[in-house]
């Protein structure tokens, strides 16, 4: 089974209208993970039915017994988060400042504090409107996107290949270069890295790129709305070239991809004209890429 | 009066805002902008400053000393965070994992876990007349954004308690990162796009948002593609649209360089002076 995997480092690069466009073009072959787990969105072209939905939970957070509580403020002292107040007397845990380390609980004298596991999201597995499964989660509001929601995503749908005999599994993942970027990319097969010819975006690419180059992951590059600026376009393809990242195609600036996400599609589902030619031709290229590895 | 600027989805227009804004504002006053997208700080990028100071940031984790160490395994059960893990005749850490929260270095009974500096980051300050930027990057292979987007608010904090006014450009999302970087925020900017994967993501953070019990308020760029769902989801919930910055290629071709919009676009400058106006309105209230 092989893992490929579409990142980008700057946000609003066109990577999730590009991987919901491979989903449909992949069809009954591909399982997809949608892991952009903060805020996903893959599952507004794609449709899926969340047909089996599960908590998950991950991490701690503190809770203080104000009966039991003697205040003598041991929790404050040792708590490096600043998540104790004292509010009216009473010692209050702040949620979204607690880190769950369980220090307070650990030395509080009286025993009067008790770590609570955390509903951190949900996570479902679907069928999209390909007749293929779909697993995809969302975080809750201020969670600690700690990147195992991400690794949970990942882990079903590798499962559900497995148990299905798919080949292959297409994976959203998340911008930045953080923990829940790192889940994504780990145990991938193939990068695929959607830039654009922007100041932002090729700095971005740079950087994202330093760390797929740590998982020695093998990659390839679709430059979106590639005539914006024809002088980073050449950089980003000098970069490409200089670091042997597979250029796989260039798309033009086009709103079509906007239209269609408007009407709840992907650019294969909509009169798209050469853009859509353009991402079939590129899907076959990257089966290729995937096919000797 | 501290900015936040951010968004659900990424790419919106953060940083297009953010240095705009700081840099119109500074033709005027003292304006202290800050990128808080350590992972992928752009601000950068458009601003043309002289680089005043830099200095490389340090997380707490624990050092194993192994001389001292009777392998009690104190340590490794005390670690919420499985950073910790103790082979046959070592102590391992896993810097990655370590949320500096001290409880293995300070519980241990024979203090052979000293906390040691490691480096995770930099921040950099540059000045251009009235405008002060101040950008930290996170180190490739730091997994962690939270305690460089803590520090580098402390910073800022720190030094510039005199300036009035500071803009925050910060990570997209809803999750930790993004509370971090506007739980101090005395107002949040929320910039979105007029489509379904704007309006959905645009929702996740006002929802955060509410949460955070902070005032915000919606400014909508690339206006006129897409679809009228996210002015009538705002309309709906009484949520402001201060500004609309008109959809054009031409504006994204300026972007794609670097360059400053409010400059060469009179459109979008005239959608900055509405923002300056309102922004003039919350001072003044705020003042009485």
């Amino acid at each position: 089974m092989k893992e490929i995997v579409v990142i980008s480092g700057k946000g609003g690069t066109g990577k999730t209208s590009l991987t919901a466009s491979f989903a449909v073009l992949g069809a009954q072959d591909v399982i997809v993970a949608d892991c952009d787990v903060d805020a996903a969105d893959m599952h507004l072209l794609l449709e899926p039915d969340f047909k089996a939905a599960e908590n998950f939970y991950s991490g701690f957070i503190a809770k203080i017994d104000q009966e039991a509580c003697n205040r003598c403020g041991k929790c404050v002292d040792v708590c490096r988060f600043d998540a104790i107040p004292v509010i009216d007397d009473h010692y209050i845990v702040q949620p979204l400042d607690c880190e769950g380390c369980g220090y307070c609980a650990r030395i509080c004298p009286v025993d009067a504090i008790k770590m609570e596991e955390q509903n951190v999201g949900d996570w479902y597995i679907s069928t999209i409107k390909t007749g293929s499964t779909m697993v995809h989660a969302r975080l809750g509001i201020g969670a600690e996107n700690s990147g195992k929601l991400v690794a949970k995503v990942k882990n079903e749908a590798k499962r559900i290949a497995d148990e299905q005999q798919k080949d292959l599994v297409l994976v959203d993942g998340s911008p930045g270069i953080g923990c829940p970027v790192v889940s994504s990319l780990s145990g991938a097969s193939f990068v695929i890295l959607v830039t654009e010819p922007t100041v932002s975006g090729f700095h971005d690419l740079k950087r994202v790129y330093q760390l797929v180059n740590k998982f020695g992951i093998k990659a390839g590059c679709i430059i979106n709305k590639a005539d914006l600026n024809p002088g980073v376009n050449q950089q980003i393809r000098e970069f490409l070239k200089n670091n042997a990242i597979e250029h796989i195609t260039d798309l033009p600036y086009d709103e079509s991809f906007t239209e269609a996400m408007t009407q709840g599609k992907t650019i294969i589902e909509f009169n798209g004209g050469e853009l859509q030619k353009i991402v079939r031709q590129s899907w076959v290229k990257i089966k290729e890429f995937v096919n000797v590895l | 009066m501290k900015i936040a600027i951010a968004s659900g989805k990424g790419g919106t227009g953060k940083t297009t805002l953010s240095t705009n804004l700081a840099v119109y504002l500074a033709e005027k006053e003292s304006v202290v902008l800050t990128d808080l997208d350590v992972e992928e700080p752009n601000s950068g990028l458009f601003i043309n400053g002289e680089l005043t100071h830099h200095e490389n940031k340090y997380k707490m984790v624990p050092q194993w000393k192994s001389d001292s160490c009777t392998l009690c395994g104190n340590c490794r059960e005390v670690c919420n965070f499985h950073a910790i893990v103790q082979l046959v005749d070592q102590i391992m850490v896993f810097p990655q994992l370590c949320h500096s929260c001290y409880a293995c270095s300070e519980l241990c009974p024979t203090d052979s876990l000293p906390m040691v500096p490691e480096k995770m980051g930099e921040l950099r300050e540059f000045q251009a007349d009235k405008l002060t930027f101040i950008e930290s990057k996170l180190d490739v292979g730091q997994e962690q954004a939270v305690p460089l987007i803590a520090q580098t608010l402390r910073y800022v904090d720190e030094n510039y308690s005199e300036v009035m006014l500071k803009i925050y450009d910060s990570p997209p999302g809803t999750s930790c990162p993004v509370i971090e970087a506007t739980k101090d925020a005395d107002l949040v900017i929320l910039i979105t796009e007029p489509t379904p994967f704007g309006l959905h993501d645009l929702k996740l953070a006002v929802e955060t948002m509410q949460e955070l019990k902070k005032r915000f308020v919606v400014i909508i760029n690339r206006y006129g593609i897409g679809n009228d769902d996210v002015v009538d989801y705002c309309d709906g919930e009484n949520i402001p649209i201060i500004v609309k910055i008109p959809n054009s290629k031409a504006i994204a071709e300026r972007y794609s360089r670097g360059e400053l919009l409010y400059l060469v676009v009179p459109e979008f400058r005239a959608e900055l002076d509405k923002l300056i106006g309102f922004i003039d309105t919350l001072n003044r209230e705020t003042e009485q």
